[in-house]
């Protein structure tokens, strides 16, 4: 929302003072790399600045901003947020359709659980070797799994998953806790992350999850192997002709995407304090896929709105569906919209029939239409497509 | 001057994001055989899969006056028109016999011209068509063609990769197909195009660069020498 | 001695729900591209709807039985052909925009499922028959295996018979090969996509009975548990191959009860095949080079 003004300034003092056009582009790439920038840093201060204040969004959020309820909501959603992020880089930068991403989370929030649970470490170390850990199994599953392109790349990767889903459902060694799941053991860890009136604290780390994951995607994207790797997935032939390793890009991407959500995973798991096996499951990844097309494939943007828009549904939706309004309709309607995932799936079918590039293509088809001037459209239009390229 | 059978303006085509038909407008005579030349990845075959619709295409195309470019391809071949496609495209795991009944569209399918033509593939019906040689599966692939009443056949390159004996044998079943319907054929020998070709298509770079009489052109060695970058027996000896 | 018998029976018969649900998933591939993740809720509803059936006409004759399998096989041809026709074909020729549409229909139908009957399994009755064993070399083996698997193959002749004898099955081998080509010799092969689509959801709603018959309950989560095995059956076996998910079928579920029984983790072992299957012949058992 607070781009729009800041653009129409910029553009209005373009136009007044009407410059040389090499000096117009200049400050135009400079606005471009400032604005969204800016916005950004605002989003994040406005973020972390919501334990401190009364904000009430009835109907979205289940109280003040201030109230640890809320903001265990909102620290789920931002996390959610992150782990769509990192699916995002996989999905919409290499355009590598994996339905086994779950795994790498559930390796981050099963991992970091036994880890704390069965040796003395402490949580930082704790944590170094859950992700040692996850950048391991990435490995050997990419390296697999990437002998094969498209459709059979996603049904490897959901098998990989599998077995990690049947592997902590079987509960090996009492390992796992099975169904039940597993409780966090906090003896290891500091007493800030610990406990309900902390939870403000969690959510702060879940910010600082969301924000760097945010960095090391755009990084990556900017990188020369983001540049190979997007090119790959228009073009393998024409990457492989030109001399890159497609292979070896993609599962560098791969990995990467994988640690993030292992990191993510870590993090959910002192939000939560405890793992359960719904995080391994193929269900699991598939919500990342819903989130990540329903905020726009390519998007970085709109892979987080996806994903905070996601869970903030799937939450306002399961308390509809206990309300009293529900009780009284027939069994017709009834029976429906007393189910969070049909209400979603239902959603995502008709974004993906009828909205396609999710939000951020609608925002962007917005943007196009309610420019005034087409100077200013262009300008919008590179914004964007600079944002999501 | 009769109407022209297929009329062609303005057509584009891309695949794979890439344009690979620039601007090509040309008309195909009611009667006889136009050939289309160029060098070798020019456009001649997407020329002919953008007309079918196998491509994603804008211009203008009218069959016998009908605009068929907002038609998908099967309706577009209902309408009648025959393709052999540039690599035979036979369907390997089938018999012989199963391509030709997948083929059949009219009530009354010519299976005797078709046995005639080609008594080979009678002889062979029941084998897989992937394990014919490559004049074999050319001879499917024409038959394919020849089985319905067309209005119009699209043929490219029948002779590519054909020992001389099959390459007459292949110019022979044209001219008979030819004597039934136009044929817009592509194709690079010109021994072949002396024999079939009446009216002539250049292609060069996704755009046509020459139309005219067949005989006309093929008189005169320099040009095509300048359109085609070859030198014809004639200019060579 | 027995035991071998016993566990080679029940991978038969486990094998068997496999192929009814990879048949249809391959056959989808194999002609249009399309990764079908609703193929499980194709089976879940074969399933209850048979149980419906049985439930309200009496669970214990084998008169109502077979009309179970009658109406599962049709609620589930009648449910793939509507997700063709109103959602696959819009998107036709968008791979990964089809793939995401089964997606969204796969999470919104089990969580309507969930919501009609219940997220816990409902333990179901049959004829007396197949809850009974037979002895086969002193192994005493659950009757119905035997149904599964004489179902199983009964539908692969039927397809086979289908492909080779019709029209129809003549478009659809065609198609698998080279799908434009059909097109080009003036077919429209989208009929045969609806086709496919419900002749891959009759299979899978006959699997759904079965299915119910052999783990002795019908669940939402039915379809979704054989969903991932049957796709890492339709790769074993080689997209768009039948013979191959007939073999991969059997393959697979001999091997998974083997381990289980031995070593206690199957479904591990079976995902090594996979890896190792991939490693060797990424196309598959049987699958065309792509
Ligand atoms: N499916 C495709 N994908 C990518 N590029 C294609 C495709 N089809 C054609 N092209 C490109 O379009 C251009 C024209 O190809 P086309 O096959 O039409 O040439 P042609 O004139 O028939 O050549 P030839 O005489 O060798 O058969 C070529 O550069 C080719 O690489
Ligand atoms: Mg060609």
């Amino acid at each position: 929302m607070t781009t729009t003004p800041t653009t129409q300034q910029a553009s209005s003092r373009s136009d007044e003072t009407a410059p040389l056009p090499a000096d117009d582009g200049a400050r135009g790439a400079a606005r471009r790399r400032w604005v969204p920038l800016a916005t950004g840093l605002a989003l994040v201060v406005l973020l972390a600045c919501l334990p401190l204040l009364a904000i009430s969004l009835p109907g979205v959020l289940p109280g003040p901003t201030y109230t640890p309820g809320t903001l265990q909501v909102l620290a789920l959603a931002l996390l959610v947020g992150a782990l769509a992020l990192s699916y995002h880089l996989l999905f919409g930068v290499a355009g590598l359709l994996s339905f086994g991403h779950a795994l790498y989370f559930a390796v981050g929030v099963y991992g970091l659980a036994i880890v704390l649970d069965r040796t003395d470490l402490p949580l930082l170390p704790a944590a170094c070797v859950v992700l040692v850990g996850g950048i391991a199994v990435a490995h050997v599953v990419g390296a697999i799994s990437l002998r094969v392109t498209g459709i059979s790349f996603a049904m490897v990767t959901l098998a990989f998953a599998q077995a990690g889903n049947v592997l902590v459902r079987r509960n090996p060694a009492g390992a796992t806790g099975g169904e039940e799941g597993l409780a966090l053991d906090t003896t290891h860890v500091p007493d800030v992350l610990v406990g309900v009136a902390n939870t403000r604290n969690l959510y702060w780390l879940a910010l600082a999850v969301l924000v760097v994951v945010y960095a090391i995607v755009l990084w990556v994207e900017r990188s020369r192997a983001g540049h190979v790797a997007a090119a790959t997935r228009e073009n393998e032939m024409r990457v492989r002709v030109v001399g890159g390793r497609p292979y070896l890009v993609k599962l560098l991407v791969f990995v990467v995407a994988a640690t993030l959500a292992t990191a993510v995973g870590m993090a959910y798991l002192l939000l939560q304090s405890g793992a359960v096996p719904r995080v391994t499951s193929a269900d699991f990844t598939l919500t990342l896929l819903v989130m990540v097309v329903l905020g726009g494939v390519g998007s970085r943007w709109g892979a987080v709105v996806g994903g905070v828009l996601y869970t903030l549904l799937d939450q306002r939706l399961g308390a509809l569906a206990a309300s009293e309004a529900i009780a009284g309709l027939p069994s017709v309607l009834r029976v429906p919209l007393s189910e969070p995932l049909f209400i979603l799936g239902t959603l995502f079918v008709l974004v993906v029939l009828f909205l396609p590039g999710g939000i951020a293509g609608a925002a962007q088809r917005l943007a196009h239409r309610s420019g005034r001037n087409r100077d200013r459209q262009r300008e919008v239009a590179r914004d964007t497509i600079e944002e999501s390229a | 001057m009769t109407e022209p059978i297929l009329r062609v303006t303005n057509l584009r085509a891309t695949v794979a994001g890439q344009q690979v038909v620039e601007d090509v407008t040309f008309d195909v005579p009611a009667t006889g055989v136009t050939a289309v030349l160029g060098r070798n990845g020019v456009g001649k075959t997407s020329t002919l899969k953008a007309l079918l619709g196998l491509y994603a295409r804008t211009g203008e195309v009218t069959l016998a006056g009908e605009r068929i470019d907002r038609l998908s391809t099967d309706r577009i071949v209902r309408r009648g028109v025959g393709y052999v496609p540039e690599d035979r495209e036979v369907f390997a795991g089938l018999t012989v016999a199963e391509n030709l009944r997948l083929a059949e569209r009219d009530a009354a399918p010519r299976r005797e011209l078709v046995a005639d033509l080609f008594p080979d593939l009678v002889r062979r019906s029941a084998q897989r068509a992937g394990t014919l040689s490559g004049g074999q599966q050319q001879m499917v692939s024409l038959a394919r063609a020849l089985l319905n009443d067309n209005r119009l056949l699209l043929v490219d390159e029948p002779t590519k990769g054909l020992a001389p004996k099959i390459v007459g044998q292949v110019a022979t079943a044209l001219a008979e197909a030819a004597a039934t319907a136009p044929v817009l054929l592509v194709e690079q020998n010109l021994e072949v195009i002396e024999r079939l070709a009446t009216t002539v298509v250049v292609i060069d770079a996704g755009r046509v660069v020459h139309t005219g009489d067949a005989a006309e052109l093929l008189d005169d060695p320099d040009r095509i020498q300048r359109l085609l970058g070859v030198h014809t027996s004639e200019n060579a000896a | 001695m027995s035991t071998i018998v016993l566990l080679l029976i029940t991978g038969l018969g486990l094998g068997a729900l496999y192929f009814l649900v990879a048949s249809g998933l391959s056959l989808i591939y194999g002609l249009m591209g399309v990764l079908n993740f609703a193929h499980g809720s194709f089976l879940t509803l074969g399933a209850f709807a048979g149980w419906e059936v049985a439930r309200r006409l009496g669970a214990d004759s084998w008169g109502v039985f077979g009309l179970a399998l009658v109406v599962g096989a049709a609620v589930g041809a009648a449910f793939a052909a509507l997700t063709e026709l109103l959602l696959v074909r819009r998107l036709y020729e968008r791979h990964i925009e089809q793939v995401l549409v089964t997606v969204g229909l796969a999470l919104a139908t089990v969580a309507l499922f969930e919501g009609t009957w219940g997220s816990d399994p409902e333990f179901i009755e049959g004829p007396a028959w197949l809850r009974g064993t037979t002895d086969v070399a002193g192994a005493p083996v659950p009757n119905d295996r035997f149904l599964a698997i004489g179902a199983a193959v009964l539908v692969l002749i039927g397809i086979v018979l289908f492909l080779r004898y019709t029209r129809f099955g003549l478009i659809i081998r065609a198609g698998v090969e080279n799908r434009a080509m059909v097109t080009a010799l003036g077919i429209d092969v989208r009929k045969a996509f609806t086709l496919v689509f419900a002749v891959g959801g009759a299979a899978a709603g006959l699997g759904g009975v079965l299915a119910s018959q052999y783990f002795g309950y019908v669940s939402p989560h039915l379809g979704a548990q054989l969903l991932i095995f049957a796709f890492i059956v339709t790769v074993i076996g080689g997209l768009g191959s039948l013979t191959g998910a007939a073999v991969a079928a059997v393959l697979v579920a001999v091997l998974q009860q083997f381990a289980n029984y031995y070593w206690g983790y199957g479904d591990l072992v079976v995902v090594l095949l996979l890896a190792l299957v991939l490693l060797v012949r990424p196309s598959g058992l049987l699958g065309r080079r792509a």
